[in-house]
């Protein structure tokens, strides 16, 4: 259970995919300019890596890892070079798949998410945290945290530069700065904020 | 064909005028993380502009046989097989740096550039402007990149390429280094300070104030 609680606030602070990966940033830096839409992203984007990384793990470990395939009969199978193909595909799929499933069932959640779920597809951060995942070795229930954790991590970093940018309307910035500038250099002292938490463990 | 003032705007436009990343927030994804030591970051610039400019000479050959409900997943797929070439054969010649680089290679799939450029200009021009476009936008990435590679590995680590410039202040030399660029956020301020620097030679650039 430890392993799990410390791997997850790794996952959230220490290593987050956003603020020391750089994962995620075209999302990262154009929603963030107000608090409510990078909720709503971030709550988008914990549920799709919290699905997307151990779905990753099952198809990496049934289909694509050297020898995955014994079970089919081809013990002698490497697809491992079909990775990043497969991966594109799973996540664009399993995001498809999410979305008309939120349409019919449940209405509300997708008026809420709906218009974010397109946007993840191609987002870096759901990419990063799967092949994440399949560099780290992690088993099932470990990509099950990890995908959780990092999203929670991904989330908390979009909107504290939210509400971040939402107060620097207010200040008078260098012209050159304006917009783009100030956002990167805010992001930057967010993430030295996040490095405080490195020594912390459980 | 383009006339050679055109051919000359769409290879150097995108390097200083039009940079993809300073200008459009596009592609700093994956970039940033590999920019602490300039070999790898080198190597990462090299493995974008090969995928970048084949992309775009490839997509925009079978840009009229493409229908265009399916397009975003031909485009994905024509990517993420040059990915796949580049990442094998880093493997194969360079496994030390393929390790260092680690899935940062695997993300030129969904860098907002090579499909930002698939999507906006191969689709539409000819292969010969497409492989201008391709290789004027992947020049104008690396500009960036190696920017920020060179002051985090000059003045976080003193070296450049691996060879030390600066002698450091731990073996008997003079210089005491920076370890906050060894740090990733150290990339953010250098990337805002960029931008700043490229906004005051260039003015029409600076974004109007949010009201």
């Amino acid at each position: 259970m430890e392993h799990y609680l410390s791997m997850f606030v790794r996952a959230v602070f220490i290593e987050n995919l956003a603020l020391s990966f750089f994962l995620g940033m075209c999302t990262f830096l154009a929603v963030s300019k107000k608090v409510t839409t990078a909720l709503g992203l971030g709550v988008a984007v914990i549920v799709v890596l919290g699905l997307a990384v151990p779905l990753g793990n099952l198809v990496n470990t049934f289909v694509l890892a050297p020898g995955a395939l014994g079970w089919a009969g081809f013990p002698d199978a490497d697809l491992s070079f079909l990775r990043f193909l497969t991966f594109i595909g799973v996540i664009a799929a399993l995001v498809q798949i999410l979305e008309m499933t939120l349409d019919k069932y449940l209405p509300t959640l997708y008026n809420a998410l709906g218009i974010f779920l397109p946007l993840i597809t191609v987002n870096c951060a759901i990419f990063g945290g799967v092949l994440f995942m399949v560099e780290r070795d992690y088993n099932f229930t470990e990509s099950v945290v990890y995908g959780v954790g990092s999203g929670v991590g991904w989330a908390l970093a979009i909107t504290l530069l939210a509400a971040v940018r939402e107060k620097l309307k207010y200040a008078d910035i260098p012209e050159g700065l304006r917009g783009l500038g100030i956002t990167f250099i805010s992001t930057g002292l967010i993430g030295l904020g996040f490095m405080s938490f490195s020594g912390v463990s459980l | 064909m383009a006339s050679a003032k055109e051919m000359k705007q769409t290879l150097f436009g995108p390097i200083f005028a039009n940079n993809p990343i300073a200008l459009q927030i596009l592609g700093v994804c994956s970039a940033l993380a590999v920019t602490a030591k300039m070999e790898n970051t080198l190597v990462m610039c090299i493995a974008l502009t090969f995928v970048l400019v084949l992309s775009n000479v490839s997509i925009s050959i079978i840009r009229n046989h493409i229908p265009s409900s399916v397009r975003i997943i031909v485009q994905m797929t024509i990517i993420a097989s040059l990915v796949i070439v580049v990442d094998q054969l880093l493997k194969a010649f360079a496994y030390d740096i393929a390790q260092e680089l680690s899935v940062f290679v695997g993300l030129i799939i969904t860098n907002c550039i090579v499909m930002g450029r698939a999507e906006a200009f191969a689709m539409k021009e000819g292969p010969g402007m497409s492989f201008l476009d391709g290789l004027g936008n992947a020049l104008g990435y690396s500009v960036v990149l190696l920017t920020v590679g060179f002051f985090r590995e000059l003045f976080g680590s003193g070296s450049l390429f691996g060879y030390q410039i600066l002698p450091l202040i731990t073996e008997g030399g003079w210089y005491t280094p920076i370890g906050l660029l060894v740090l990733p956020p150290s990339a953010f301020f250098i990337i805002g300070g960029f931008i700043w620097v490229l906004r005051m030679f260039r003015p029409e650039q600076i974004e109007a104030k949010e009201s």
